[in-house]
């Protein structure tokens, strides 16, 4: 009883047999923010066989509080956060095969990246990525954990892990005008953790074969209210994303720009269609007599512009941080780049 | 005569002017967000939410969030 999974495999449920089945798992984790860091983390210390995680954005010193992979340096060394995550999880578990993705989760690239995994965890923060997700996993037919948690508040849903069961549209009959966010509302790390365990708890499950429902969970830790209801009544035949005629709406690639007001920040990102390739080099030869503080590193280039830091990526994207305002965002792109 | 309920497993004190569970919602702030009631173990349609609440009911509330 040496090994390093000998405490895990002591627990009943799940044993030699449950460990050998997370040891052949392939996870994907959607967002390396704070609830991706605290699951990729209990996933490749429970030995998982390979572990995907992918995000779009840079580290911040806004993220330290409760984005539990990352250090000082990382944020210090502007690394994305696929990559920083990559490094500390391999850390962590040299068993695990893990891979890091510096990418934006779109229409077009979604399917392509889910392809391969058996399960995937929500790390992602905002509705619209989810519902992109919920679609994804739905036509691939693999089980997608969600999550979500702002201020002191969190819930779980686990979706396609039973026969018949609702999911993430079903639930969502409309989006909402405007949901809470980190940016609006705060959060506390204690509900990031406690979010995240319960994903993964069910995500543990799931690998060794235990029975599940379609359980819908909620807790807040400062006020002490719980909830929990088994959603199955709530399954919608007509549902476009998992009716036995499914037309996957969120799949449906945008070819035009797209913007989003991220998280938790005062950023604007902005994508260039069909994820186009930039190259970082030229680009930054480009601009450095306009700008000030340009750095770059092989991810990214980064400087300061008209009072705000803008940050390009390799992929076709750009951070426009000190902004939720869309049309400034845009303008300011449009002024460096003409 | 004021109405206690069980509410995400707390006793909460119904004040007199809430009736409903929609006028529930609006009292907690939640009116405009999206979410999901269940009142004694059964889920509530939207169609329902004019349904009295009455003394003990047990009432669940989840609303989504954005955040991770």
């Amino acid at each position: 009883m040496s090994s390093k999974y000998s405490r895990q495999e002591l627990f009943a449920p799940i044993g030699l047999v449950g460990q050998q089945r997370i040891r052949e798992a392939k996870v994907f984790v959607l967002g390396a923010g704070a609830l991706g860091s605290s699951g990729a983390e209990m996933l490749v210390r429970a030995g998982v066989g390979e572990l995907t995680i992918v995000d779009r954005d840079i580290l911040e010193w806004t993220n330290l509080h409760r984005q539990q992979l990352y250090t000082e340096q990382d944020v210090i060394n502007q690394l994305p956060k696929a990559i920083a995550a990559e490094s500390r999880l391999r850390a962590i578990n040299s068993d695990v095969k893990v891979r890091g993705i510096v990418a934006d989760v779109t229409p077009e690239n979604v399917l392509e990246l889910f392809e391969g995994h058996q399960f995937i965890l929500d790390g992602t923060d905002n509705i619209e990525t989810r519902l992109l997700a919920n679609d994804a996993a739905l036509q691939l037919g693999i089980p997608f954990f969600m999550g979500a948690c702002v201020g002191s508040y969190g819930l779980t849903f686990p979706i396609g892990v039973k026969e018949g069961s609702p999911c993430l549209h079903c639930l969502l009959e409309a989006l909402p005008p405007q949901s809470l966010t980190c940016d609006t509302v705060g959060v506390i790390s204690p509900i990031v953790v406690t979010t995240a365990a319960r994903q993964t708890a069910e995500l543990l499950k799931c690998i060794t074969g235990a029975t599940m429902e379609p359980r819908l969970e909620s807790v807040d830790l400062w006020t002490g209210e719980r909830a929990a209801m088994n959603v199955q009544s709530m399954k919608k035949p007509g549902c476009p994303s998992c009716s036995d005629t499914p037309v996957y709406p969120y799949l449906s690639a945008n070819e035009v720009m797209r913007t989003a007001v991220l998280c938790g920040r005062d950023t604007v990102q902005l994508t260039w269609p069909k994820n186009r390739q930039v190259e970082l080099i030229p680009f930054a030869e480009s601009i450095r007599d306009i700008v000030s503080n340009l750095k770059q590193n092989p991810y990214l280039v980064s400087c300061e512009y008209n009072d705000h830091r803008l940050v390009l990526f390799r992929d076709g994207r750009m951070l426009v941080h000190g902004t939720k305002d869309i049309t400034a965002a845009r303008k300011i792109v449009a002024g460096l780049l003409g | 005569m004021e109405k206690m309920i069980d509410l995400n497993g707390k006793s909460y004190s119904v004040v007199p002017e809430v009736g409903t569970i929609q006028q529930l919602l609006e009292h907690l702030g939640l009116g405009d967000r999206i979410l999901i009631v269940e009142k004694n173990k059964e889920i509530l349609q939207k169609d329902y939410y004019d349904a009295p609440i009455m003394d003990r009911d047990q009432i669940e509330i989840i609303h989504f969030v954005g955040g991770g």
